[in-house]
């Protein structure tokens, strides 16, 4: 007990020091979050004082009653996803379902999901993609839709890459991000074969009006400007057992979520009845996100 | 070292030994000088106070103030960074010739190369600083304290190398000039285990650095395991070239004797150097176009644009031509020789280093980023104000610090011929 006293005692003196050399940075540190341990390493009751500090917070910014929750992955559970290209129109319906979902910062814009419209003469070619195509209506002739966005993968370069394990892959699959953990440096990004991470170069704005108060501490909670942030497949309702808000929003059913160990479950009949590929397989990062046409 | 290794405690220094008293002589060295020297410290602290100002916008407004985005989200800063680590590597690796060859001013070498070190790892910690998006989060990186993802982040071992080099090149330059700040040579038992440490350490930041990229699967035109070859060379070049010209101006303006063989010997040194470092580069080339796989494009983006997107083209190939020039102009013993061709080929050199390891390795790594996408970085003035900040930051600790070693280092060698 005293031995944890004593380290606490350190770390303050430590970010004291560390905040006095930082002295701009800090517009957007109030008191609490400063010292605020890294998720995987904080007591019950640390969580708990930290959790009603950051409700407590959410809900006087937005006018309304937000809940932070901690949901833990359940027994049993491994989540995967699979999308039907052949089927996608991208309507980009999914973009924004997520983006209202999962609060993400409306200026500067940031979407989780990004759609690329690829040539039907030229298949998968990244090069060839377009992801700003603006289209009176879709499908286009001669093209298909390959969405993208994290592909949760088993062996995931951006975990690796992180200098302060802000990032990790949880017991269900999740990939998730500690935003008041992350230094902000980076790394990810650039690890990333999918470009799926996103990084808070100006403050996040989200109108209160349009604010989701479901939120989960890895999940959808506001972030702060300077952290990165990416899909997590809608942690706070996929752990309550309810589908992403993509999947639910698609309109043509192209898109498939489940529990890759239950052996009833339609990602299961998908993986072994379908013709399915990963992306950029040659990278050995195993994603958890198939695309099968 | 030799002629000097007998020496007692310098006649007519009357200096007394207390660390005090080393701290006292340093604080009137820094504060007094000519008018030139007022000149440039003041000059140095304007652009250190402008760069502050940019960053103060750069932290209210965030990195949005930046060129970078999250298809190229590193840029200038992170280029600056790896430059500087190589120009710190590079500085301590002429410890090496300078043994070999047994240069007269071994001592000055050493002491230059180290002060350069210093300041050039100072330079490289604010690069990161300002680059990332939650400075306050620094501690987190603190092992024990904050939760250092080690062994598997290559950043992670970035701080601990750097910080680690940082703090060993403090202890020797401390260690040298207190010593003969007393008229003493240094504890040999503690002072050559540390030079000789120092070798292999500067050889490590350089390579933990290359294996940074190169450990991205994700970037083909990074993950290329000539890359930290290609890295050792460059700083080969760059390093020594910043120092070459350091000692010219250091023995204009002071009475520090450097012998003009030395000098030669180090730009015959940078002229092998530069021969592997195009060497290397021409392999990539090679393996690259010859191949003409779709990682091709990162090279193209490099050399002739990407469908009219060429920002970055004229500037590397300035970089080639530069890099070329400079290898012949070192190449041929005459050119080598004469101080104009001489600090042209050094100033050549510089940029040629400064433009291939700084915007030509971090750009077209990122460019296209892994969906295809072209997004064209190019710095913002406030990041370019912040880096000039941050040079000027490293220059001035680099010129204070050169003036306390000075004084010391002559005086030292006076006596020491005395004897």
């Amino acid at each position: 007990m005293s031995e944890s006293i004593s380290r606490r005692k350190f770390l303050c003196i430590a970010a004291g020091c560390a905040a006095a050399a930082s002295v701009a940075g800090c517009s957007d540190i109030t008191h609490t979050s400063f010292f605020r341990h890294n998720f995987r390493d904080m007591t019950p009751d640390e969580l708990k004082k930290i959790i009603a500090d950051l409700e407590r917070e959410h809900s006087a910014t937005f006018g309304k009653q937000v809940l932070v929750g901690v949901d833990p992955p359940m027994d049993g559970v491994s989540f995967a996803y699979a999308l039907d290209i052949s089927r996608c129109i991208g309507c980009r319906r999914c973009v924004y379902g997520c983006v209202g979902e999962n609060n993400q910062s409306r200026d500067p814009q940031i979407q989780w999901i990004r759609v690329l419209e690829m040539n039907k003469e030229k298949g998968i070619d990244f090069q060839e993609a377009n992801p700003y195509y603006d289209a009176e209506e879709v499908p286009r002739p001669g093209h298909f839709y390959l969405p993208m966005a994290c592909q949760q993968c088993e062996n995931p370069a951006c975990v690796k890459s992180c200098p302060v394990g802000a990032t990790w892959r949880e017991k269900d699959g999740i990939v998730v991000v500690d935003y008041d953990w992350c230094l902000g440096c980076r790394c990810c990004l650039s690890a990333c074969p999918y470009g799926a991470r996103r990084f808070n170069w100006g403050k996040p704005t989200l109108p209160a009006e349009e604010m989701n108060p479901d939120t989960h501490y890895l999940g959808n909670r506001p972030r702060p400007k300077g952290v990165v942030e990416k899909c997590t497949f809608c942690i706070q309702r996929t752990r309550r057992g309810k589908y992403p808000k993509c999947v639910e929003v698609c309109p043509t059913g192209s898109r498939k979520f489940g529990n890759i160990l239950d052996p009833e479950s339609e990602i299961r009949y998908i993986l072994e009845h379908k013709r399915v590929v990963v992306l950029k397989n040659e990278l050995n990062t195993h994603p958890r996100f198939y695309y099968f046409f | 070292m030799s002629n000097a290794s007998s020496a007692l405690p310098a006649a007519g220094t009357g200096r007394g030994g207390s660390l005090g008293r080393f701290f006292l002589f340093s604080v009137r060295q820094v504060t007094s000088g000519g008018r030139g020297y007022w000149f440039w410290v003041l000059g140095l602290a304007m652009v250190v106070a402008l760069g502050v100002a940019a960053y103060v916008r750069q932290a209210t407004g965030g990195l949005i103030t930046t060129a970078m985005r999250d298809q190229v989200s590193w840029g200038f800063y992170i280029g600056n960074f790896t430059f500087l680590v190589g120009v710190a590597a590079a500085a301590v690796l002429l410890v090496i010739p300078a043994y070999v060859y047994q240069w007269k001013p071994i001592k000055e070498v050493v002491i230059l190369g180290e002060l350069l070190a210093i300041s050039a790892i100072i330079m490289c910690g604010l690069f990161v600083m300002v680059d990332v998006g939650r400075p306050d989060h620094a501690w987190h990186l603190i092992p024990g304290i904050g939760r250092l993802n080690v062994p598997s982040s290559l950043l992670g071992w970035d701080v601990l190398v750097l910080n680690g080099y940082l703090v060993l090149n403090i202890v020797i330059v401390t260690n040298l000039l207190f010593a003969l700040f007393r008229g003493k040579e240094p504890n040999k038992k503690v002072f050559y285990p540390l030079v000789l440490l120092s070798i292999p350490a500067a050889i490590g930041i350089h390579t933990v650095t290359a294996f940074l990229y190169n450990g991205f699967a994700s970037r083909p035109f990074w993950n290329a395991s000539i890359l930290a070859p290609r890295f050792l060379a460059s700083a080969f070049c760059s390093g020594p070239a910043v120092l070459l010209i350091l000692m010219q101006i250091l023995r204009k303006a002071t009475r520090f004797e450097i012998q003009d063989s030395a000098i030669w010997k180090v730009a015959e040194l940078m002229a092998y150097s530069m021969f592997l470092n195009l060497f290397l580069l021409g392999a990539e080339v090679f393996k690259e176009y010859y191949s003409n796989t779709e990682h091709l494009i990162h090279m193209r983006y490099m050399f002739t644009g990407v469908n009219g997107h060429n920002t970055i083209v004229p500037y590397m190939w300035f970089s080639v031509v530069c890099s070329i020039s400079a290898f012949l102009l070192f190449l041929i013993p005459r050119t080598r020789r004469h101080p104009v061709t001489l600090n042209v080929g050094c100033v050549l050199i510089f940029l040629g280093c400064y433009l291939e390891k700084g915007m030509g390795l971090v750009i077209p790594g990122l460019t296209p980023d892994t969906l295809g996408e072209i997004y064209e970085y190019f710095p913002t003035p406030n990041e370019l104000f912040i880096s000039a900040g941050i040079i000027a930051m490293g220059s001035l600790v680099f010129t204070l610090l050169v003036k306390i070693a000075t004084p010391i280092m002559i005086e030292h060698n006076a006596s020491a011929r005395h004897d």
